[in-house]
């Protein structure tokens, strides 16, 4: 039987992951975006949470999967080669008031079974963290805190259910649930009709509009916009740990994190919007301040402004009923929603994958396959081996020897392995962006001043397009608006097709 | 092989340090990331390169061609697509460069190093200007690579937002390829390029140049970049409330400054500069943090004109030269250089009185009818009209600087 699966982002990939492994399953996944991971997944802080926020009473099952989920990134990045690390993290308090928050998590932690959790004061939380603000008093540090690459990640699971037989069809907007004697027949697209016995809402923050499409009305969804800064990676001083200031009734945290990529991000806000604004993705004065003034209680010194490479804002699902919306319906029979995943969807995902199996087999009879391979490789990144080897690789092709990147040492040959990874899991075109987050060019300190007019120019030449015509991401972000000349002829109009 | 010395940078300085050196029998090997010799000239298709080099008005390639065509001429080498990975200091006479290129990873070893790698864009993140991360904003100098190296145009309604060279360059550019260029935006109160510059790309071609003004809020369409909102501001730059205006574009280019690349001279333990954001430099242009390894053009401190990065480029050579000669420089007590009271940055920092040196500097606001002064020198030098977008340049000779005591403040003052 199909299965499949709406939404690319890291929720609907955990899912479609897992589910690869049963015979009985075919696996597609659909998303609007041309590539995987460009909504929710794309822009958070990137955090593997310990799960000693997560209250048990109010939200058992999200506490359940948090942890489970936690656990499951331990093995997932390894076998996905996935950017990941483990430095723990501290909740800072600065007030007695800020002190009795962290004693209510230290609480939590015990209850949770959250490893390693203590409260730390004074010599020894400085030795922990050096580069802690001194007017910090008391730290809950939680060793178990990770920091992964979502999107990374979103690619590596991509890749690995592309290898596993499940397909993936993107650039592809849901219109339409099909329903039929009481069940989902198939979902209709903007690329066609898709038939399914099973269909799962892994939709993010439109998942409450595809649950209507099938009937289903009884939560909303609206976006919490959340903004960061990143800066340099040669900022100091740079935390080792993540720091995050204690939540409280009126302010939820605000990160410090020495990211995979080894640039510090701080942030986010949270910014509750209506929700007619699914597309306000972008930061503000007033958001970016809120977020510096926050960070400059928790670390010693702030690097100066100058240093910030670049700011962007996320947006992160909050649904009507404050918590995960995990069910199997019975009408129309078939129809599964992983909805409302809000923080710690990151974290949780692989449980919530885990969990939404589980609801499948309560309906389903599924057969393990014989062979399912778990592995996947990531980009073959010459700067992170040894000379000899990477002597071996440039010789095989010298295109590894070509670094593009001034500011972070990538070379083309990272780039053009990045174009054909996009195009094995059936990204419709190469975008600036896909090449981002997999070859990590247009990162670094100059954000891609040097390197993108010279990529794109080599993908001219390589894959015969129009550098003009490469868009950064969606729809209409054309790098160029047509060549130089073209305004001079009429009547064709430069920039349209 | 031990080269006489490794230049980083086959652009204006990086070319003219290896014409010297090999020009004097030396043999230096140039180390550049692109395919292709030239660096930021190759695509700099306007005029005005060489007036004080050559005594002509030369574009950015053909001004650079005069450097590339001795290169070939005196056999010099040189390693294309080369990235560097590392500099270590190893001894007074070994300078090693980790490069990788298509050729795979090697060490390049020379006595002297000269490094002239050139600037880098300040970027919107770094002015903090918030918004959407759309399509259509870009720097003046990426928004020249995609016109003028690909013939790729960035928009066909542009806004500027600050009022550097390159940006200035670009709004005339725009205009000859049938854009429309909506205004040049400058905080400031007055202009940060060249005032031929602003005659010749803006007043030339009827573009409004909103001084005082800035851009407010960024807004995106359909994943790129439709309005902006610019508003006036005072003089504490904060924005005058109803002074606000919307236009519509679809790309907006920013022009707003350059900084020195440093980051391996960093990594070698170089000092940086606040005020020049480059290194720290003696009067033979060698890091004061470093011995032999020398700094020359946008590396150093940002230049006004191809011909000054070159002219740098010279004198690293030279110095090179005798710090090879002599297998380093001579012990001295060094005089530091001081920017005063209405002066941004002086380069070099430190003057040896070893020997004759051109100071570089900036002053730091506009002034009328001041004088420039080194009190320790008694040097005095009338200022008509200055301008913190014209780099000043003075020698200092010997004899001058013998005068003076461990300090040398160099300001501006008004009459």
């Amino acid at each position: 039987m199909r299965i499949v699966v709406i939404g690319a982002g890291i929720t609907g990939l955990s899912i479609a992951r897992v589910l690869t492994r049963y015979d009985n399953l075919e696996v597609v996944v659909v998303d609007k975006n041309p590539d995987v991971g460009w909504g929710v997944s794309k822009a958070n802080t990137s955090i593997i949470h310990p799960c000693h926020e997560e209250d048990p009473d109010k939200h058992p099952l999200r506490t359940k999967l948090c942890l489970e989920g936690h656990d499951k990134w331990y093995e997932w990045t390894r076998e996905l080669d996935i950017r990941v690390k483990w430095p723990g993290e501290i909740m800072a308090a600065t007030s007695e008031e800020e002190i009795r928050v962290l004693e209510h998590y230290y609480e939590l932690a015990i209850r949770n079974r959250v490893p390693g959790v203590r409260l730390l004061r004074g010599e020894e939380l400085f030795r922990l963290e050096p580069t802690l603000n001194p007017e910090v008093i008391a730290g809950l540090y939680a060793p178990s805190a990770g920091t992964i690459d979502p999107i990374g990640a979103c690619i590596a699971l991509a890749e690995n259910i592309v290898d596993n037989g499940g397909r993936l069809l993107l650039g592809r907007r849901v219109k339409g649930i099909r329903v039929g004697d009481y069940r989902v027949l198939g979902v209709e697209t903007t690329g066609g009709f898709i038939q399914a016995d099973l269909v799962v809402n892994a939709a993010g923050l439109y998942a409450d509009e595809i649950s209507r499409m099938a009937g289903i009305s009884d939560y909303t969804i609206h976006p919490r916009r959340g903004q960061y800064l990143i800066y340099d990676r040669t900022v100091q001083p740079k935390p080792s740990r993540i720091i995050h200031s204690a939540p409280t009734q009126k302010t939820k945290g605000v990160y410090l994190v020495n990211t995979v990529g080894e640039v510090l991000l701080v942030g986010p806000t949270a910014e509750d919007l209506p929700s007619n604004m699914r597309d306000a993705n972008y930061t503000t004065r007033e958001g970016l301040e809120y977020v510096l003034k926050q960070a400059m209680k928790l670390i010693r010194k702030l690097p100066p402004r100058e240093l910030v490479i670049r700011t962007y804002a996320g947006l992160r699902p909050e649904p009507s009923t404050g918590s995960f919306i995990l069910r199997f319906h019975e009408d129309p029979w078939g129809f599964i929603e992983a909805a409302g995943i809000r923080s710690p969807g990151l974290t949780a995902a692989p449980g919530i994958a885990g969990y939404i199996e589980k609801l499948i087999r309560e309906h389903v009879e599924l057969k393990p396959r014989e062979k399912w391979n778990p592995y996947r490789r990531d980009i073959t990144r010459p700067k992170m081996l040894p000379a000899t080897e990477r002597n071996r690789l440039i010789r095989e092709n010298p295109d590894y020897g070509r670094i593009i990147c001034q500011c972070e040492g990538v070379s083309l040959g990272e780039v053009m392995e990045a174009v054909k990874r996009m195009k094995k899991i059936g990204v419709p075109e190469v975008t600036l962006d896909g090449l981002k987050f997999r070859a990590h060019i247009m990162v670094g300190r100059c954000q891609g001043t040097f390197c993108r007019p010279l990529t794109s120019f080599i993908l001219q030449e390589r894959l015969g397009l129009e550098i003009w015509s490469l868009k950064f991401n969606l729809e209409g972000s054309f790098y160029g608006v047509g060549r130089v000349k073209d305004l001079f002829k009429k009547p064709v109009e430069a920039g349209e097709k | 092989m031990i080269y006489d010395s490794v230049i980083i940078g086959g652009g204006p300085a990086g070319l003219a340090a290896a014409v010297k050196l090999a020009e004097k029998g030396y043999e230096p090997v140039i180390i550049e990331s692109r395919d292709r010799l030239g660096g930021i000239p190759l695509q700099c298709i306007h005029p005005g390169f060489g007036l004080h080099l050559f005594r002509e008005d030369l574009t950015g390639p053909e001004y650079i061609y005069r450097f590339i065509d001795r290169v070939e001429e005196l056999g010099v080498k040189y390693v294309l697509e080369a990235y560097v990975e590392e500099i270590v200091n190893y001894s007074m006479i070994s300078k090693k460069v980790r490069i990788t290129s298509p050729r795979g990873v090697e060490v390049v070893e020379g006595k002297t190093l000269i490094y002239a790698a050139g600037a880098r864009e300040r970027t919107r993140y770094e002015i903090g200007l918030p918004g959407p991360n759309a399509a259509g904003i870009y720097t003046a100098g990426e928004a020249q690579t995609m016109m003028d190296m690909y013939g790729v145009m960035p928009g066909k309604r542009v806004l500027i937002l600050g009022s550097g060279d390159v940006g200035l360059i670009m709004a005339r550019r725009f205009v000859l390829e049938g854009a429309e260029v909506v205004g040049v935006v400058e905080i400031l109160s007055y202009p940060s390029g060249l005032v031929r510059n602003i005659v010749q790309c803006l007043e030339d071609y009827g573009i409004p140049l909103y001084l005082q003004h800035t851009v407010k809020e960024i807004r995106a369409r359909n994943g790129r970049v439709s309005e902006a909102v610019i508003t006036r501001v005072d003089e504490n730059f904060k924005p005058i409330p109803g002074s606000e205006f919307t236009v519509d574009i679809d790309a907006l280019i920013l022009a707003v400054g350059l900084r020195p690349r440093v980051k391996l001279l960093k990594e070698l333990g170089v000092r940086i500069d606040p005020n020049s954001h480059g290194p720290v430099v003696n009067d033979w242009l060698e890091t004061m943090d470093a011995p032999g390894v020398f700094v020359a053009g946008n590396a150093l401190m940002i230049n006004d004109y191809a011909d000054y990065a070159s002219m740098q480029g010279y004198w690293a050579a030279e110095s090179a030269i005798e710090y090879i000669e002599n297998k380093g420089l001579p012990s001295t007590r060094w005089r530091r250089v001081v920017p005063g009271e209405n002066t941004r940055l002086v380069v070099p920092q430190y003057l040896s009185g070893l020997r004759d040196a051109w100071l570089y500097l900036r002053v730091s606001t506009p002034l009328e009818n001041a004088r420039l002064v080194i009190p320790g020198l008694g040097r005095e030098i009338p200022l008509i009209h200055a301008l913190p977008s014209l780099q000043l340049r003075l020698m200092l000779r010997r004899e001058e600087i013998l005068r003076a005591g461990e300090e040398v403040v160099v300001e501006a003052v008004k009459d």
